[in-house]
């Protein structure tokens, strides 16, 4: 019943590399990928500090060997890290088995909307990009480069938990015997749209995103993509694959207290965690690490503080959030931060949370600074949107 | 052992009168255009005049059919609310990239960014009825509305949930439009309800709507149908959609001869309609079928409208004349079929029984 379903692949790209070995090493370094913007201009360049990946979507398009200007940067960042989970798992034949991809992204080809919104009605060249608008263009788009096809494919919308969802739909789908494999992770790509709505909402941060900090500023946005591939217990003993980790964990809730804002107490959170733990089979005292969600926002880390004590007690394991490497990288933040869960099951350690200097004031909570080794058999990682979506995936060594 | 799924109650906002569930399609509403509003009910009943004015299409809307849908079913709380969309509050996002554009990233305000997240109508019913359940939102085109009924089916079976409401919303804007017409989706000169069903011309009529039900699996005595089978496929060839569709209906143990009423999503595309006029002379040659998008308009959850509709037959044990693509008749139906793609792709099959 509390079996976990295994993970045999992973792949990603984001602000801090380009596959799961580069981010792994910055991580490991301490190195953090927050910068000033080069790939958009924006009025704000001088007041942001973002996560962006390095590479150009030329870049990108050559390394896929796709044609120029056919994809918006959510699909090429997503095919980057589909492909490096599948190569990782070992699949060759994607159609083998009863596969499913199911991918979360909050801006779909918003990119490609914003910079042809006008140019549309004055000229044909930019038209292929007009369906590629809608968030399953995206996901059709990673599908297509994975070779998949007459199969089940879907994209989940809910904004900063997205990919959880998506990996927590993927676990229920094998779980319940409807499918074998599932991709499921997330994409999103940087645009002027995501830009200028947090700057309306006035949480982002002019300097490096300082998590859990007394004197945090906001986030810095970020952009990513990241897959896992999960398998059924039938393909793993067939297959003779190595497992990863198990998605041991999951839970969804609503906060039901504000469009944007989480509510004092973290109610939403609180549900989550204590629903995936109920899925896990697990007690709390279980976690060894608590990847945060951690965004810097004043209203974020202090609800999440609150639910993290009610949840632990007296007794909040090492926590860190990876956000100040990566920026809030939205849909696929969870995804990013599965990936960073599973290395740190595999390596044993806890990253450090950079940037933080001053507890805040409201409680005595204090992440983890410094890399630490440790025996990590069990993770907890949170994911926060709008919408009081609230998600938790609890990642395990063992089945 | 799985439970069965039931579907308790239903709600509707669509360009055609459904708003008012005491009817099924008795006055239709005819047209001849190329896009179609819905038509509005009395907004003013569901939500406060202020609250309404700022509020997107997408969430006015599906205040009404979930309220509709709530009230139906005698519930004031669900376990879950789950909702598809292809394009969530579109309204919203174009104007908030219009307003980036025209001012140069100055004087933005937030409202518009904000109904512009796709779980928008998810977390603004969650919210007015403080539902602290699972709240999803699929956004892939034309199989959300799918996606969100195998999750809720999921979720039941396993005794996860007892009542979940599971809705469609998509709204109809602008640019939206006006883009999608430069790349010939759209028709080129206004058509009528009836030319929709003898398309040979390309391109659809674009509409918008908003339908929410409350899926259980504790059926009541007023319980609508029983959904007995959901799937869908990306892709699939003209020609792999018979042998697709056998394969799943044996694969569901569903005998093709015991589907009694198939629903098929004819828009009127005279390049895509192939894919249902190869079936309904095949495959299906021999079974009831009725359409439904020359009433209700193409959109990305236009199969909340089939939805509401094959719930309707079984409630009435009736199929309005105005729906029928065939002469057969069928006198009580058992067991529905609905079977949609748009331009071909995402291919959607879902099985209604009644109960």
């Amino acid at each position: 019943m509390n079996q976990g379903i295994a993970i045999t692949g992973m792949g990603m790209i984001s602000a801090i590399g380009n596959n799961v070995a580069e981010n792994y090493a910055s991580l490991i370094a301490g190195k953090s990928g927050i910068s000033r913007i080069t790939k958009i201009q924006t009025v704000h360049e001088n007041e942001i500090m973002v996560g962006e990946v390095a590479a150009t979507n030329e870049e990108l398009e050559k390394r896929l060997s796709l044609p120029h200007n056919t994809h918006s940067r959510t699909p090429l960042l997503g095919i980057i890290a589909a492909k490096e989970a599948l190569q990782q798992a070992g699949i060759t034949d994607i159609s083998s088995y009863r596969t499913g991809l199911i991918s979360g992204t909050t801006v779909g080809g918003m990119d490609k909307a914003e910079q042809y919104f006008y140019d549309y009605f004055e000229r044909d060249t930019h038209w292929a990009h007009i369906n590629a608008l809608h968030a399953g263009d995206s996901t059709q788009k990673i599908a297509e480069a994975i070779g998949l096809e007459k199969s089940f494919i879907t994209t989940i919308s809910t904004a900063c938990s997205s990919a959880a969802n998506a990996i927590m739909l993927g676990a229920r789908m094998i779980k319940s015997g409807e499918l074998d494999r599932v991709v499921g992770g997330g994409s999103d790509s940087l645009s002027k749209f995501t830009i200028n709505g947090f700057k309306t909402l006035m949480i982002l941060s002019d300097t490096y995103n300082s998590p859990f900090d007394e004197n945090r500023k906001g986030l810095n946005l970020g952009e990513a993509a990241a897959f896992l591939v999960l398998e059924s217990d039938t393909i793993v003993a067939q297959e003779n694959r190595k497992v990863l980790a198990y998605v041991k964990g999951y839970g969804n809730a609503n906060d039901a207290f504000h469009q944007t804002a989480s509510s004092e107490n973290g109610d939403g959170a609180v549900l989550a965690m204590e629903k995936a733990f109920k899925v896990a089979g697990l007690a709390p005292s279980a976690i060894d690490y608590v990847n945060a969600h951690g965004t810097a926002t004043p209203n974020n880390d202090l609800s999440e503080g609150r639910a993290l004590q009610r949840v632990f007690a007296e007794k909040v394991p090492d926590f860190s959030s990876t956000k100040a490497f990566t920026g809030h990288t939205l849909a696929v933040a969870a995804g990013v931060e599965a990936i960073y869960s599973i290395l740190a099951l595999q390596h044993n350690v806890v990253y450090p949370n950079l940037n933080f200097k001053t507890p805040m004031k409201e409680f005595n909570l204090v992440p983890q600074t410094e890399l630490k080794k440790k025996e990590i058999k069990t993770v907890l990682s949170n994911s926060f949107g709008f919408g009081g979506n609230c998600s938790t995936l609890i990642f395990s060594k063992e089945a | 052992m799985k439970k069965s799924v039931y579907i308790n109650s239903i709600g509707s906002v669509s360009v055609q009168k459904t708003y008012d569930g005491t009817t099924f399609l008795e006055d239709i509403i005819a047209y001849k255009d190329t896009t179609l509003k819905v038509v509005d009910p009395n907004y003013k009943d569901f939500i406060p005049p202020a609250a309404a004015r700022r509020m997107a299409k997408g969430i006015k809307m599906s205040t009404v059919s979930s309220h509709t849908a709530l009230k139906e079913a005698g519930l004031e709380n669900v376990d879950a609310i789950i909702v598809g969309t292809g394009l969530g509050c579109l309204g919203d996002s174009e104007k908030f990239v219009s307003d980036i554009i025209d001012n140069n990233e100055q004087y933005l305000t937030p409202t518009r960014f904000i109904q512009s997240s796709h779980n928008t109508v998810a977390g603004q019913i969650a919210l007015a009825m403080g539902c602290k359940g699972y709240n999803f939102t699929y956004v892939h085109a034309n199989v959300s509305f799918e996606s969100s009924l195998w999750d809720a089916k999921l979720q039941l079976e396993n005794d996860e949930a007892t009542n979940i409401l599971v809705g469609g919303v998509d709204e109809m804007v602008n640019h939206h439009v006006e883009t999608h017409r430069l790349i010939g989706h759209l028709k080129e000169v206004p058509t009528s309800n009836e030319e929709v069903l003898n398309a040979t011309s390309k391109g659809c009529i674009i509409a918008e709507g908003s339908h929410f039900f409350v899926l259980s699996n504790e059926k009541q005595d007023t319980s609508y149908s029983k959904l007995v089978a959901v799937r869908t496929y990306n892709t699939l060839d003209i020609s792999e959609v018979s042998t697709t569709i056998t394969a799943f209906l044996s694969e569901m143990n569903i005998p093709l001869e015991s589907i009694d009423l198939v629903v098929l999503g004819n828009n009127g595309d005279s390049e895509y309609d192939r894919y249902y006029l190869n079936l309904s002379a095949g495959l299906f040659k021999d079974i009831s079928q009725i359409a439904y998008k020359h009433l209700s308009g193409e959109y990305d959850t236009a199969t909340g409208f089939a939805f509401w509709v094959a719930n309707k037959v079984f409630k009435t044990q009736s199929v309005p004349e105005v729906l029928r693509l065939n002469k057969l008749k069928t006198a009580k139906p058992q067991r529905i079929l609905i079977y949609n793609q748009y331009r071909g792709k995402n291919h959607s099959l879902v099985v209604l029984e009644k109960c």
